[in-house]
């Protein structure tokens, strides 16, 4: 294999190792730090990119670990390897490191004087930095070691704003999910290590196979959990959608862009690398939570108006869309249709990278607004189309994108998804193929929700009148912050136009995976046209609408020069009613937008809402008004909150035994010791 | 080449210049019914044309996105009909997508038109297009399921061959399967084309109103492009609907002598279809918008049975 892309890789690695050095050098020239440790991590992801898209372009087979450092520890290696999977997961998190990086050259302006610029940039590199070795890691012990430090960097991140309460919490609790699910990995990493007696990535290819049911099953499980709080998939989200808002937005973006999915890489890498031909239930398990964290996702976002918050919700929307390709393609292994499982691992992996480019773009967007208006709160906002055109345009690419629109990127990924969820009706005769046209409509109900939600996130943040002072003087982002948004809004137009040409860097992937290469059949003519895989697909091409919706213009335009000729057009006030002009109070909220769906779906929102008026003679000429609406968090109230008040409960009995008194102790130590002997016995 | 060429061309302009009639006949023959004299059938050309020659207001605190709006509605209308077989079997872009891209490109537009209605800040438009965006985010599942559901027995999402599927042997009418389809994406048509009982595009009471509250602030040419490309829409759906349950008489090859009789037939099964759409307005009441839900639901559940019954009949 080419050397290249290891060179290249190892530079990367130094790039951010040097970046944080660098951030660390300068703490008291934040200008220079600013500048030397963004700029660091800009090349590094920039030297990360080439050498992915290199490798997996040359068609790289899995290439001989490497040692990173020596060790002196038997089983415990720091070694690296460079095999399909973990390219494109790096090529995912290099991509929005460039576009994060840029960024974050305006980005870090903003805390001039305020935060301490080098630790921010230290800490984003280390990130950076442990986040590609989670990716490359071969040895599940060295794997661990950098989840760790990536866990422990953001939770350095999350609550880097400390003086706020809301951020000091939000680090907390992710901080003790994170290490929850962390628990989860090692144990199943035991359990692997137990069947195959090394650490060694290499030792467990294909290791379910040659362990036990229950262990196998065992294993499943912990990883599900453990990879599944990194995902964020409902019922264990709680973390995301506090931690991810409280974060500063260049890192809220890395957030929701890579490291949720470095639960996604771990749940592909253990269930179709390490455990074998997968049972049914594993498969139809795993659907059945995508189906459902893409629905309840969605349907939490449309009660957000916290801009950032709503976005969160919409990272576990996608989660869910991507897992359901993993369970379609589980359940395809199962059934014995590598093919289809290809293309169902395929439009889950296509999904996870446009997740990435979409969601990081979206939160620059958010990271700009809010740099502009100094809140997070979309009723604040408003008219922000003029007053940040450029924000304003990158914002409703992602828009357009997310909510699963074509020609964009994730109609593509999204397309790939129906298509394998079709075929797949007809793998097995049982009652459990009605799963799958099911899980479509729930998939079309998520796309509808989330243009929807998008409707709304566009349409209060940036359209009509400003709702408020800050919003009424906000400015545009300045140019690196513009360039970084750029970046990640061609990425979404060129995944959605040319998808054949990126499916092709997916061959090695697929080839690894499920032994099967599928770009050649995804393509045909001249790969200008997506095919659905097997005969019996469909087709799409992306590119072939956007060219027809450019001829169709000449309708519009013919009919404006045969009718239209010298009409003129002018500017007036929106009608008002015969009142005295429009005021931002009138405009329709974000609340408001979202009511029918909070009302429709009464059952799990559970809204509850105040109103006190103060007047005089009639209730409908009221002197103050105060409106409170909430949205009960069922997952809060109904599992988290009693079980901490278990955990609490049991707490306060054990301190009883805990009295401070030494000839308590030294009793439970004696009679603990009795009891071992006896059970020795 | 010359032929796929004259196909596109053809179906372009029956799309365009069929539309406006469809809405035509169905709003005089409801009038018909309501014992009244109703506008010609050729009142929405007129309207067209009035709309085209007028001057347009735009509001001040309207973006370039109200303006970008009206051509994405049209535009995408019109490219989602030709993804539909219309006159020939083959539907003259078939090859650059499916159901799913039909799905996905009226939802484009609706994304516009929603984003059209809250930019000049009316409370209006932002109370139509939350309704639109709510209306549409549930009828989606049983559209999208009724069409899986087809898709499936045709083993494509190619329309173009699902259209070939339905006229082999194997396809009848009075399947329970096609029946239960049918029925939920009816629904699904009067809803997405704000029909009573789901919209009432006459109401006086901006309250009410849905689809045209979202237009309130559009004018002139805006107007017209934004009306047309509803229409557009609403014809698309009746052709989908039309040529997938009930393809006889549709041409397999591009010759006058089979163009003749399928277009005969295609005109045919419109009219039967806005005539149904007629009766429905008339005889039923508009419902309060959060009984739209049972209505979508009951859709949905008319798909699902549909699915079913492929497993139970199979």
């Amino acid at each position: 294999m080419d050397q290249l892309p290891h060179t290249l890789l190892m530079l990367t690695l130094l790039g951010y190792v040097a970046g944080a050095l660098v951030g660390l050098v300068f703490l008291r020239a934040e200008r220079l730090a600013n500048y030397f440790a963004f700029g660091c991590a800009a090349l590094g992801a920039l030297g990360g990119v080439v050498a992915s898209v290199w490798a997996l372009a040359a068609g790289s087979v899995v290439a001989p670990s490497l040692q990173l450092l020596p060790s002196l520890i038997p089983y415990i290696k720091f070694t690296i390897r460079l095999d399909p999977l973990g390219l494109f997961f790096t090529l995912i998190v290099s991509l929005l490191g460039l576009a994060l990086s840029i960024y974050s050259l305006g980005y870090a302006r903003g805390f001039y004087g305020r935060k301490n610029v080098g630790v921010l940039g230290a800490f984003f590199n280390l990130l950076l930095l442990a986040t590609t070795l989670v990716f490359l890691a071969d040895n599940a012990f060295f794997f661990l070691l950098v989840w760790e430090l990536m866990a422990l960097t953001t939770y350095c991140l999350v609550s880097f704003e400390h003086e706020k309460e809301e951020s000091r919490n939000a680090g907390v609790l992710y901080f003790v999910m994170s290490h929850i699910g962390t628990g989860c990995i090692m144990l199943g990493f035991l359990l692997l290590f137990q069947a195959s007696g090394d650490y060694g990535f290499a030792g467990f290819h294909a290791l379910g196979d040659e362990m036990s049911d229950g262990s196998r099953n065992a294993a499943f499980i912990l990883f599900l959990v453990g990879f599944g709080i990194k995902a964020g998939i409902i019922p264990l989200h709680i973390w995301l959608p506090v931690a991810h808002p409280a974060a500063p937005s260049n890192v809220s973006a890395i957030m929701s862009g890579v490291l949720i999915k470095t639960g996604i890489y771990g749940l592909t890498r253990v269930f179709f690398d390490f455990l074998g031909t997968p049972p049914n239930w594993w498969g139809v398990t795993v659907l059945a939570i995508g189906t459902i964290s893409a629905v309840l996702g969605v349907l939490y976002a449309l009660m957000e108006h916290d801009l950032k918050r709503l976005l969160a919700y919409h990272s576990i929307e996608n989660i869910g869309i991507i897992l359901m390709g993993l369970g379609a393609a589980l359940m395809f292994l199962h059934s014995g249709h590598p093919l289809l499982a290809s293309l169902a691992l395929i439009a889950g992996m296509y999904h996870t990278l446009n997740h990435a480019v979409f969601k990081g773009l979206l939160f620059l967007g958010a990271g700009a607004v809010l740099h502009a208006t100094h809140t997070r709160n979309m009723e604040d906002m408003g008219g922000l189309a003029k007053r940040m055109p450029q924000t304003a345009f990158f914002f409703l690419v992602g828009a357009v994108a997310i909510s699963a629109l074509p020609p964009l990127n994730g109609f593509v990924s999204e397309w790939l998804t129906y298509q394998s969820l079709l075929q797949g009706f007809g793998t097995t005769p049982s009652l459990i193929r009605l799963m799958f046209p099911l899980s479509g409509a729930m998939l079309a109900l998520t796309g509808a929700l989330a243009a929807a939600c998008f409707v709304k996130a566009y349409g209060i943040t940036f359209l009509a009148q400003p709702r408020s002072e800050q919003a009424e003087h906000a400015h545009e982002a300045p140019w690196p912050m513009l360039a970084g948004q750029a970046i990640l809004a061609a990425a979404c137009v060129f995944l959605g136009l040319f998808p054949t040409v990126f499916l092709k860097l997916l061959d090695p992937l697929t080839q690894q995976l499920t032994g099967q290469q599928l770009s050649a059949q995804l393509s045909s003519v001249q790969g200008l046209v997506l095919s659905g895989a097997t005969a019996t697909g469909g087709t799409v091409s992306t590119l072939g609408l956007a060219l027809m919706a450019v001829c169709l213009l000449p309708v519009p335009l013919g009919l404006w020069l045969v009718f239209g000729r010298g009409t003129k057009t002018r500017r007036g006030p929106t009608w008002d009613c015969g009142l005295q002009g429009l005021t931002p109070r009138m405009e329709y909220t974000a609340t408001g937008f979202s009511k029918p769906i909070r009302m429709i779906f009464k059952a799990l929102f559970r809204p509850r809402r105040e109103v006190q008026r103060e007047y005089d003679f009639s209730p409908y000429f009221a002197k103050t008004l105060r409106f409170e609406s909430h949205v009960e968090e069922v997952f809060q109230t109904r599992i988290y909150r009693p079980f901490y008040g278990a955990v609490w409960y049991f707490s306060r009995r054990m301190r009883a035994l805990q009295a401070g008194s030494l000839q308590a102790y030294l009793i439970y130590i004696f009679v603990t010791l009795l009891a071992l002997l006896i059970f020795a016995l | 080449m010359k032929t796929a060429a004259l196909a596109l061309l053809l179906q372009t302009a029956l799309l365009l210049g069929l539309a406006p009639l469809v809405s035509g006949i169905i709003k005089n023959w409801k009038a018909k019914l309501q014992n009244r004299q109703g506008p010609r059938v050729w009142q929405p050309y007129l309207d067209l044309r009035k709309f085209l020659r007028k001057d347009m207001v735009i509001s001040e605190h309207a973006s370039w996105v109200f303006s970008f709006a009206p051509y994405v509605v049209l535009i995408t209308a019109l490219l989602a009909g030709l993804l539909v077989p219309m006159l020939t079997e083959q539907a003259p872009l078939s090859l650059f997508g499916g159901v799913l891209a039909f799905v996905g490109l009226l939802a484009l537009g609706r994304f516009f038109l929603a984003l059209g209605g809250l930019d000049p800040g009316s409370a209006f438009g932002g109370m139509g297009s939350s309704r639109e965006m709510t209306i549409a985010a549930i009828a989606e599942p049983a559209l999208m399921l009724a069409i899986f559901t087809v898709a499936i027995a045709a083993r494509t999402t190619d329309l173009s061959r699902i259209v070939h599927a339905s006229l082999g042997p194997e396809w009848s009418w009075l399947n329970p399967m096609h029946v239960l389809a049918f029925a939920a994406l009816f629904i699904v048509l009067l809803a997405e084309t704000s029909h009573i009982p789901v919209d009432n595009p006459a109401t006086h009471l901006e309250l009410t109103m849905i689809h045209e509250a979202m237009l309130l602030e559009y004018s002139g040419r805006y107007l017209a492009f934004m009306e047309w490309g509803a229409a557009v829409k609403q014809l698309v759906l009746m052709t989908l609907l039309a040529n997938v349950f009930f393809p006889y008489a549709i041409a397999d090859t591009m010759t006058v002598a089979a163009l003749g009789p399928s277009l005969l037939a295609y005109l045919a099964k419109l009219v039967l279809l806005a005539g149904i759409v007629a009766v429905v307005e008339t005889t039923n009441a508009k419902l309060r918008l959060f009984r739209v839900p049972d209505l979508l639901s009951a859709a949905f559940v008319l798909a699902a049975l549909a699915l079913f019954s492929t497993f139970l009949f199979q």
